[in-house]
């Protein structure tokens, strides 16, 4: 239930904060979200979802990290080729 | 998908599991907190990426299966009452209560609807005037921003016909006392992500320290899980007991200002009794006094229900890393997700549900049995 899934402001509607709310793309679904708890965010941020509401504004410098400090370990040869997804192991 | 495939990424996940095969010396017990992770880990494969001597064990970070029976059956009798619209979200229909879970008091009459946010039952409760919407407020921490905003907005807009059913639980609470129990055998923690959006990292630090137990701030996919466990493991090789974020690109360390303080406008803390594990002093939220004719409880004068007997589910102990689902006698035998004898074999994040998902559907032979 405290599954978050980020996506795409696109739009933003409204003035008073409680209220505000903004069109965000899921991959192409769009839905309305609240940003009553992401007064931060602009259009072309992505937002963590959860249950209708922003909850968090993705920071894409913190997300870039993760890989930059993987690669300077050097735990990371094959980071530059196209990702292979990992995909569940069949039953 | 952004910020998701690429925290998929195959090689990133092996890299990972590497870097965490040459960082053991010693076996360690991990728990992640959120069953979100449970299921990403077990759906993944993560867990068999491991070098031997690491545990992960799953924690009670899953809404539906801490719910206590009692408030079911309290949903139910709800659900069953005339002019009543019981709104809930889609995970607590099966759950079985101490009687008939919501599924059943919908095919006997009862109008349960599944919403996918709490905001859209207030809509509901705009579009029916003359029905009573009630909404089964579960959840963590993570949850309780939209709820609180749920009642708050029918406040302002004069909505009387809209009232919670309120079981929130927190996760700091749960996790000493899991610590303090004296079969324990959590060395680590993965914390859970969204719950640290919200509030941030500083309820952790005295956990950190008072039982000297590493806590790694994790997120939800392959790569944010085997980057938590990665860092918890070096802090247990060098006895370190820290607080770490590994999932900065969504928490802050002061988390979300906002959403704390549409919580604090809506709920107040007080002492909850969770499935499995008992009664934890201090370990959630209910509506705020000033907010008690959006308490559906004292809206419609329920009863406490009776306490159930405990049957056969060994949820608490799943839930505090002592047993895994497989140890379960019950588990895809008398158990399944068709017919749960308890919440986490139908909750979307209970471990129960994720093991007969994903993996052997039937107990393990033990070790040496015939």
């Amino acid at each position: 239930m405290c599954l978050a899934i980020p996506g795409k402001v696109l739009e933003i509607e409204g003035d008073d904060p409680f209220l505000r709310t903004a069109r965000v793309s899921f991959a192409g679904i769009v839905k309305s979200v609240s940003l009553a708890c992401a007064p931060e965010a602009k259009v072309g941020d992505y937002v963590l979802v959860h249950v209708g509401l922003a909850i968090s504004v993705i920071d894409p410098e913190e997300a870039e990290k993760t890989f930059r400090y993987l690669r300077e370990m050097g735990d990371l040869d094959g980071l530059d080729a196209a990702p292979e997804i990992l995909a569940p192991p069949s039953a | 998908m952004k910020f998701v495939d690429e925290f998929r990424d195959a090689a990133v996940v092996h890299s990972l599991a590497d870097a965490i095969a040459r960082s053991t010396t010693r076996p360690w017990t991990v728990m992640e907190i959120c069953g979100g992770q449970t299921h990403a880990i077990v759906k993944f494969g993560l867990d068999q990426l491991l070098p031997p001597g690491i545990t992960l064990v799953h924690g009670p970070g899953c809404p539906v299966c801490v719910t206590p029976a009692e408030l079911i059956d309290q949903a139910v009798e709800l659900a069953l009452r005339p002019g009543v619209i019981l709104a809930s979200f889609g995970d607590m229909l099966r759950v079985p209560g101490n009687g008939v879970d919501l599924l059943t008091a919908k095919a006997r009459g009862g109008d349960v609807r599944t919403v996918y946010s709490p905001l859209d039952a207030v809509r509901l409760a705009q579009d029916h005037p003359t029905r009573e919407v009630v909404f089964f407020a579960v959840g963590f921490e993570t949850t309780a921003p939209a709820n609180a905003m749920a009642v708050l907005r029918a406040r302002q807009m004069g909505i009387g016909n809209f009232s919670l059913l309120v079981s929130h639980v927190l996760v700091p609470p749960a996790m000493r006392a899991i610590l303090g129990a004296p079969d324990n055998r959590v060395e680590g923690f993965l914390a859970a992500g969204h719950v640290c959006a919200i509030m941030g990292t500083a309820e952790y630090a005295p956990i950190a320290r008072e039982f000297r137990i590493p806590i790694v701030v994790t997120g939800f996919e392959p790569v944010d899980i085997m980057e938590g466990l990665l860092r918890c493991v070096r802090q247990l090789e060098a006895g370190r007991t820290e607080v770490e974020n590994a999932y900065a690109r969504a928490v802050r360390a002061e988390g979300n200002p906002s959403a704390q303080a549409i919580v604090r406008q809506a709920f107040t803390v007080v002492d909850r009794t969770w499935r499995g594990l008992g009664p934890i002093p201090a370990s959630g939220w209910d509506l705020r006094p000033e907010l008690a004719r959006y308490d559906a409880p004292r809206k419609f004068a329920l009863r406490p229900a009776p306490i159930g007997a405990a049957g056969e589910c060994i949820s608490g102990e799943i839930m505090r890393g002592v047993k895994k689902p497989h140890d379960c006698p019950a588990f895809g035998i008398r158990c399944t997700p068709e017919r749960p004898l308890g919440a986490p074999m139908v909750s979307s994040e209970g471990a129960c549900a994720a093991y007969y998902r994903y993996r052997q559907r039937t107990p393990q032979p033990v070790a040496g049995a015939a």
